[in-house]
This record gives structure tokens, C-alpha cells and sequence, in this order.
């Protein structure tokens, strides 16, 4: 899930990793199990299923975060956890089920009736709402305010911070300028977006995606009351369209946000959200020792940011069996890795590369992103574990078993036409301790087999215009490029188009690190836009991925996890795959309290 | 820092008066003629403190230079990674101790396992270097414009007085922090160490000279009007003999003292920088960085804290020190 940076200007991107300095969360990965079946609080249980399984609803959920949210409003925000809390006001047409492990990737109907209709040339959807959906001011919920929504994404100079796909899918030429400098008397000038009658709405795509449902689950396809929208300051008190609503004045920025139960809340109406908790704080604070000291003491619940304890908290939990069963290390999403540059010689030969990916210590890597439990799982491919046509044993450079290859790396550099090694420069952002940490293991492995590297930092903030240009990179010679992505959506396109589709590198901002420019790449995410069943398109990814660790285009390091706490009092606890945190919305407190 | 002495050191064409005890030893006849030099060095030894401190200052100095053979025969190379010391779960070392061994004299490293005593060593280089040449540059930038305000007086001396003004209400720490990220990661050919190695040596010993100037500022504004002046202008020297022959002599105690005691105050600085992260990059250790370093691992491990700091705390206590005693030696009168 991605972070408030600048997003690609073309469809089907995700976004690199955000603020935070400590990993992103992780787990074991064998868990196939349909979720729901465990109970007990244990070590990991909320990955695998429900703790503490609860209907009993009252009481405070206490959430605390060490930083505060992007935006609240949700056409603004880009942070993982606030797309999660937005789950509590914003519903859209579709959104993730309430489930447990991969089931939780799925879509589910939520203000619509039912799956759209989808043409026969996949080019138009047709979404009925259901009846009797209201806002928290009593006002209903009509296919109008969806629209209106929509269109709001388009007002990048007003709505700035969010994800775009939206524009990018459904501007087609209008060049619409977003609802505040719409000429139309209703403000509803977009075109590729009808609304026949207040229950229907119609989208037109001006080619088939099957990622389009993924867009429109984002909190910005929520719908906006056209009323209440006061622009970029939409943010200060959003309209709820879900079980809670902001409290009057319940947003301090900076210092927390509190909801209420939103009284025009239908519970029958709502497939996914239990609704437990009659009141939610979210209390923010910098000092995240401070937060860890007070998720032990079982005064905060739960760390919304999901980014894991500090190293200090990290210790006293393992060490402690009681607390350790009141933890878990799921994988995040996040993947880190380093790309390898092509217009970087002698990397242009892809023996150089695959030398770079043998000589470097997984290990030593690993511990510099904080370990197995706070850093994450060692990296073996470029397709991160939560999403469908990853393979974990898919492990082509063999860097599982934990140690570095030189043999394979002296043959690779051998075969690259460069036996005494060559000259390289490794970039990591100096805002990330740890990125420069793992930058210097790469450095003192890659010094072993004869290939000199130096580290050059930079301020993280100008990612963009550093290793996002292409022709900087060159210019700079930076061959070995340290980053970190996770997917908006969770699907092969959503997390690997922008990191290795040709069409995606732009003169500014690009991921596409490495500058892979395979025709049978692109024609592959092709292949999957059109691909309607989700274990075709999954298999289309798989090989995509084959094919970009073929090539040595990139160094996976870790599959990042985190070490998160939760209170026991809190019921209803479970990982959510597509966020890779735990699912807030699900949450309730056992005493009443 | 304390400014220093306004009145004048013992002047050169003075003898010292006479101890009472000295005076009975009648075997001792040489005394009238003892030199400026000789008597600053009798009283430097007598004080145990500031010898003390000397003796950890060569100490340092010698481990510094001899830190790649050194660390060649005890240590391991200060980019070694030993991940097999570390705990991988909380990246501590696994010995206790901080992993401190046989092998490894002062602990690893968490997350990495690198050789703490390497890393020290090296950073005694980088420290050091910094701390000297720094100083240096303070010193002659601080010698040449406060003996300029001082002899010159007049416009020459307002416009170097207000520059000094300014440059000790600069705010350097930031000034540096600011420049580090702008300026190119290697310069005049030098290797990202030693351009560093450069750029600090050039902020902090640009930001330090006012201290040393003004000093020797008003140190000239009273030598210039003694007597020993006045005759020697009189007999007809030029400004040039005045300055180089007459004065600068006279101002070689003060400005050896605040040399010396500029240099602790350098180290910190350092320090201060590579704990911010603009210090010496990675993977050449530095002392301050180490601390930064240690900042989210004290708990768990407290030695790789202890170390570095208390390498920092010996080096600046003992440079104090031995520049404490240097200047009671060399200028008793101020106390």
C-alpha cells in the first residue's frame, strides 16, 4: 500500500514506501488456512485467523499512531493506515471483504447491490446501489454523489496527496478539470461517467482493465455529498458514509481524531463491517517508545501505523510469552529492493548484474533492515508474497539458504568480460537509516569478489528527480539503486507494471529502475489487463516475474514484516492481506470498556 | 571558553623573579638565564594532570596513525561484516558484553557484527584529523586578522572586529549541516573520506577562528604600545620586524594555549556533525556516528554506547587537560 509520494502519471501504479523509519510488517507465509477458525490468542494466530471472535459490541477502541494521517479526506490520503481507517466512514462500490488471508483480497459488493454488469467488450460497468443508503446527516447516498466523488479525484490542483488511477482510466481526452472549475450547472460534467437515474451509475473504460474494480475501491471512488465539499478543507470534517462518523471538531490535527456511531448507518445494508465499539479514539504522538510502553501496559490498543515496535519494545516482547502471544509478524507488502540500472555500464550486460545478485549477503542485509522479525523475510523475487502468482519457492539466484555466492559471482563476472570486478555506485536515501545500512552490507559484500562500490545518499524527498530520472541516473552513474514498493492494489499490475513495463518511465518519477525495456514484458501485462479470471491473470504475473529475475534486473532483499502488538482485550482481531495490517474496522473490546 | 588573559605574558625581557628557594641553592647559577621556554616546561611538569593528559593525547596520536596496522594485528577490517556474532532476531551482538572477545577487543557491531575496535581505531583517524587541522586553520586564520585588527587598528580593525561578530553568532552546526548536502560527495579527487574529511575541517576551522583571533587581538592592541615596541619603532623597523620580530613572539603562549584548547572543542564538533549524519560517510566509522548508531540499541546494548562515548569523553577530557596546565605553565597569572 502505498504513501503519500508522487504518483506515476500513468495508470496502474503503486506508490513507494512512506515516513516511517522502522520495517513494515511481516509473518509466516504458509498459511493457506481459510480464516476464522482459530480463537486463542497466540504467537502470529491473527495472521491465520480471528482472535478472540466477539459479536458484543459497546466499549473504546483506544487506537494511538506515531504519526499523524495524510488527509482524512479520502480522495487525499495515501497512507496505508488511513485507507484502512477509512474503512470506518468512507464505503465505496466495492470493497475488500472482511476476511482472514487471501480471502481478504477479494472484492465485495458494498453500497452497490451486486458485481457490476460488465459489457461484452469489458469497456462499460454498471453498478445498481442499494436503497436505503444514507450519510450521517440523513441525507441519502445517490449514484450523484459517487459521481461527484469520482470527479474530485480529478481536481489535482485542489484534491492533491491521493492516488490519480482514476483519472488516468477515465479522463479519456476530456480533460476535465475537476468539479470546482466545472462548467456544467450540476457539477457533474465527466462524461466517461453517467448517472441515469440516482441508483445507477455507468462507467466507460477506453480499454479493458481488470484491475478497474481495484480503483474503484479506493477511498477516493467514495462518495462525496456535493454540499458539504469546502475543497481541499473537505479533509477537516469528512461526511461518513460507514458505521462511524467524525465527532464534531474530532479532528485536531496532529493530536487525534475521535468517531462516533454514525446514526444513519444501516447494519443490513453493510456485508462487511461489524461495527463493534460505540466510540473510536485515534490518539497521535511522536514518541513511539512511549506508544510501545503504553500498547504493554494495555493502555493504547493497537498501533494503527502497523510498522512495527522499536527495537527496544521488539526485545522485551520476544523475550516474554505472554506478551509475544499478543503479537504478530505479518508480512507487509512492502518489498526492498535495489534495481539495477541498465544504462549503467558495464551493468548493461546482465552477467555484471546477476554478479551483483550473487556476491551480495542476504543476511547481512536482512539484519540491517532489523532481522527475520522486524526487517523481514529474505527477498528472492520481485512479486511480493500477498499477492496471487507469487511463488515462495521460487528462489532463482538461490538466496534462501542465507549466504553469499562469490564462486557464482567471479563466474558471472567472468562470463560479463570483467574477472577482477569493476566499478559501481550504490544510491540509498539518507532519511532511511536503515537503507543506508543495508547499502553498506551490499557494499562490503559486493568488495569481495573485486567489484568497488561506493554509497552515495540522498535526501529521500527528492526521489523523484534523483533515482526517479533516468537520465540522472545515468548522468550520475548510479547502477545500483536502493528502494522500496508495495502495491495500491493487490494485484500483479498494481504491484510490478510500474517497476518493469517499458511504458512506464517517465523523465521524472519513475521506478521503473532498471529501465527494462522487454517487449514480451509489456505484451504480458497486456495479456493480463484482458484477463478476466483472477488465476489466468496470476499465472500471466507469475511469468512476468520469471522473466524480470531472469533478466538480473533487480536485487530482492527483504519481504518486509513487522512486529505489531495488540491488547487482549481487543476481539475480533486479524490480519488484513491487503494492507498488511490488521483489519480496524473488524475490531471490538472484550471488558465494555 | 573563556576569552583568556587581557594583561600581557611574562615578558621575555623580564626574568622571573626568583624563587626564595632557588635562590638558596646557590649551585644552581643559572637561573637569571633561564628562557621563556624552560620555565614553562619546569612548570609543566610539576603538573601531574596536565602531564597525565599529554601522555593520553600522544597516546591517541600514535593509535591513530598506527590505526591500519593495529588493526591489522588484533582487529578485522572495519568493513568486515560478522553476521554470525549477531543475534538475528534483535540484531544484538551474542556474546555478552557487547560481543566483547578474544577476537573482538571491544565488541561488534549490532545488525552488522563489524569490529568495534577497527571502527574506534579508525575513528581516532578521522577525529583526530579533523580535530588538528581545524585547529590549524582557526589558528592561522586567527593569527593573521586578529594581529592585523590589533596592529592596524582604525577601519581594519572595525571591519575584522564585526566579522568576528558575526561569524560567532553564526550558527555553525546548521551552516554545516547545510553545506554538507549541497556540496558534491568528492572533491579535488580526493575519496568521499578524505573529502569530508576536508569539508569539515573547513567549516569548523572557518567558524573557529574568531575565537583565537580576538585574543590575539587584544594581546596586540598592549603589546603594541610597551616599551620594547616604542624602541624598537624608534630605532627605525619597519611594521614588518614589529610584527614578526616584536609581537609575534610575545603572542606564541596564548596561541599555543587556545590551539590546544580549541582542538577538544573541535572533536565535539565533529562529533556533534557525524551524530547528525553529515559527518564521514559510511562505511568509514567515526566516533559521533557510532554513537548515533548506538542511540536504538542502548538498551540491549550498552557497550556499543559506552565505547564510543567514552573514547569521546578521554580524548576531549585529556586535551582540556593538558591545555589547562599548558596555559597555567605558560601564563600564570591568569587564573
Amino acid at each position: 500500500m502505498a504513501r503519500k509520494t508522487r504518483v506515476l502519471a500513468a495508470a496502474g501504479v503503486a506508490v513507494t514506501l512512506g515516513l516511517t523509519t522502522a520495517a513494515c510488517g511481516g509473518g509466516s507465509k504458509n498459511d493457506d488456512s481459510k480464516g476464522g477458525t482459530s480463537g486463542k490468542s497466540q504467537f502470529n494466530a491473527a495472521i491465520t485467523g480471528v482472535v478472540n471472535p466477539s459479536t458484543a459490541k459497546g466499549g473504546t477502541l483506544n487506537l494511538w499512531s506515531a504519526q499523524d494521517a495524510d488527509s482524512w479526506d479520502p480522495a487525499r490520503g495515501y497512507y496505508a493506515f488511513v485507507w484502512n481507517l477509512n474503512r470506518l466512514y468512507t464505503r465505496k462500490l466495492v470493497d475488500y471483504a472482511a476476511q482472514v488471508g487471501k480471502d481478504g483480497l477479494k472484492l465485495v459488493p458494498d453500497l452497490a447491490t451486486a458485481e457490476p454488469e460488465i459489457s461484452a467488450d469489458k469497456l462499460t460497468y454498471t453498478f445498481k446501489l442499494k436503497s436505503g443508503l444514507k450519510f450521517d446527516d440523513g441525507t441519502p447516498i445517490t449514484s450523484k454523489d459517487i459521481k461527484y466523488g469520482v470527479e474530485r479525484v480529478f481536481a489535482t490542483d485542489v484534491i492533491s496527496g491521493g492516488p490519480v488511477y482514476l483519472k488516468d482510466l477515465l479522463d479519456q481526452g476530456q480533460n476535465y478539470p475537476g468539479p470546482y472549475k466545472d462548467t456544467a450547472p450540476d457539477k457533474l460534467g465527466l462524461k466517461t461517467v453517467q448517472t441515469p437515474d440516482d441508483s445507477t451509475i455507468v462507467f466507460k473504460l477506453a480499454k479493458p482493465s481488470s484491475d478497474f474494480l481495484y480503483v474503484l475501491a479506493m477511498p477516493g471512488a467514495g462518495p462525496v455529498p456535493q454540499k458539504r465539499d469546502k475543497g481541499a478543507q473537505y479533509g477537516s470534517a469528512p461526511a461518513s458514509s460507514g458505521p462511524y462518523m467524525f465527532k464534531p471538531g474530532g479532528i485536531v490535527p496532529g493530536k487525534s481524531a475521535s468517531w462516533v456511531r454514525n446514526p444513519n448507518w444501516d447494519q443490513a445494508s453493510d456485508p462487511i463491517r461489524k461495527a463493534l465499539p460505540d466510540a473510536i479514539n485515534l490518539t497521535i504522538t511522536t514518541n513511539q517508545d512511549d506508544l510501545d510502553a503504553r500498547l504493554i501496559a494495555g493502555t493504547a490498543d493497537i498501533d494503527v501505523g502497523q510498522v512495527g515496535v522499536q527495537p527496544a519494545a521488539r526485545a522485551k516482547i520476544l523475550q516474554d510469552p505472554t506478551l509475544k502471544a499478543n503479537s504478530d509478524n505479518p508480512i507487509s507488502g512492502f518489498l526492498r529492493y535495489a534495481g539495477i540500472v541498465q544504462s549503467v555500464a558495464p551493468l548493461d550486460n546482465a552477467d555484471c548484474r546477476k554478479a551483483i545478485i550473487y556476491a551480495a549477503d542476504p543476511t547481512a542485509m536482512q539484519a540491517a533492515f532489523g532481522g527475520p522479525v522486524a526487517g523481514g523475510d529474505i527477498g528472492t523475487s520481485m512479486l511480493p508474497d500477498n499477492i496471487a502468482g507469487s511463488d515462495p519457492n521460487f528462489d532463482p539466484f538461490n538466496r534462501k539458504q542465507g549466504k553469499p555466492q562469490p564462486d557464482k559471482a567471479k563466474q558471472a563476472l567472468a562470463a560479463c568480460g570483467k574477472p577482477n570486478g569493476f566499478d559501481v555506485t550504490i544510491t540509498a536515501r539518507n532519511n532511511r537509516t536503515t537503507e543506508v545500512k543495508a547499502a553498506e552490507a551490499l557494499q562490503s559484500s559486493l568488495k569481495a569478489v573485486g567489484i568497488n562500490a561506493k554509497i552515495e545518499q540522498y535526501d529521500g524527498a527528492q526521489q523523484a528527480s534523483v533515482t526517479g530520472s533516468p537520465d540522472n541516473v545515468k548522468k550520475k552513474g548510479y547502477g545500483i539503486v536502493m528502494a522500496a514498493w508495495a502495491a495500491d492494489y493487490p494485484t500483479g499490475a498494481g504491484y510490478m507494471q510500474a517497476l518493469s513495463d517499458s511504458r512506464f518511465i517517465p523523465a521524472n518519477g519513475n521506478y521503473n529502475l532498471p529501465e527494462i525495456k522487454d517487449p514480451s514484458i509489456d505484451n504480458l501485462f497486456n495479456q493480463a489487463q484482458l484477463q478476466t479470471d483472477p488465476a489466468k491473470a496470476a499465472d500471466l504475473y507469475s511469468q512476468i516475474n520469471h522473466k524480470i529475475m531472469d533478466g538480473a534486473y533487480y536485487l530482492p532483499i527483504v519481504s518486509a514484516k513487522a512486529l505489531n502488538y495488540r491488547n487482549p482485550r481487543l476481539t475480533n482481531v486479524y490480519i488484513h492481506d491487503t494492507f498488511g495490517q490488521v483489519d480496524f474496522q473488524a475490531l471490538g473490546v472484550s471488558d465494555g470498556k | 571558553m573563556s576569552l583568556g588573559p587581557e594583561a600581557s605574558i611574562t615578558d621575555e625581557t623580564i626574568p622571573p623573579t626568583a624563587d626564595a628557594a632557588e635562590e638558596r641553592n646557590r649551585g644552581e647559577q643559572a637561573i637569571a638565564g633561564r628562557s621563556l621556554k624552560q620555565i614553562a616546561w619546569r612548570r609543566l611538569k610539576k603538573d601531574k594532570v596536565a602531564i597525565a593528559g599529554g601522555i593520553v593525547v600522544i597516546l591517541l596520536v600514535i593509535v591513530a596513525i598506527l590505526a591500519p596496522l593495529l588493526s591489522k594485528i588484533w582487529g578485522h577490517p572495519i568493513d568486515e561484516y560478522h553476521i554470525d556474532q549477531i543475534d538475528p532476531t534483535f540484531g544484538t551482538p551474542i556474546g555478552s558484553w557487547g560481543g566483547i572477545s578474544r577476537q573482538f577487543l571491544l565488541g561488534v557491531e549490532p545488525t552488522s557484527g563489524r569490529d568495534v575496535f577497527s571502527r574506534i581505531l579508525f575513528g581516532a583517524q578521522t577525529s583526530l584529523t579533523v580535530a588538528f587541522l581545524s585547529a590549524f586553520v582557526s589558528t592561522i586564520l586567527g593569527t593573521v586578522f586578529g594581529l592585523a585588527a590589533g596592529f592596524l587598528g582604525g577601519w581594519v580593525d572595525s571591519v575584522i572586529s564585526r566579522v568576528m561578530d558575526f561569524l560567532l553568532a553564526f550558527p555553525q552546526l546548521l551552516f554545516a549541516i547545510a553545506l554538507v548536502s549541497v556540496l558534491p560527495p568528492t572533491l579535488l579527487g580526493l575519496g568521499s573520506r578524505w573529502s569530508r574529511v576536508l569539508v569539515l575541517v573547513g567549516v569548523i576551522g572557518f567558524f573557529g577562528w574568531p575565537y583565537i583571533g580576538r585574543i590575539v587581538r587584544g594581546q596586540t592592541l598592549s603589546l603594541r604600545e610597551r616599551e620594547f615596541v616604542e624602541a624598537s619603532r624608534s630605532l627605525g623597523a619597519r611594521s614588518g620586524r614589529i610584527l614578526f620580530k616584536e609581537l609575534l613572539p610575545n603572542l606564541a603562549a596564548p596561541i599555543l594555549v587556545y590551539t590546544t584548547l580549541i582542538i577538544p572543542t573541535n572533536i565535539l564538533t565533529e562529533a556533534a556533525l557525524s551524530f547528525l549524519g553529515v559527518g564521514i560517510p559510511p562505511p568509514n566509522p567515526s566516533w559521533g556516528g557510532m554513537l548515533s548508531d548506538a542511540v536504538s540499541y542502548y538498551r540491549q546494548d550498552p557497550m556499543y554506547m559506552i565505547i564510543p562515548g567514552g573514547m569521546i569523553f578521554i580524548t576531549v577530557l585529556a586535551f582540556n587537560l593538558f591545555g589547562d596546565g599548558l596555559r597555567d605553565a605558560l601564563d600564570p597569572k591568569a587564573r
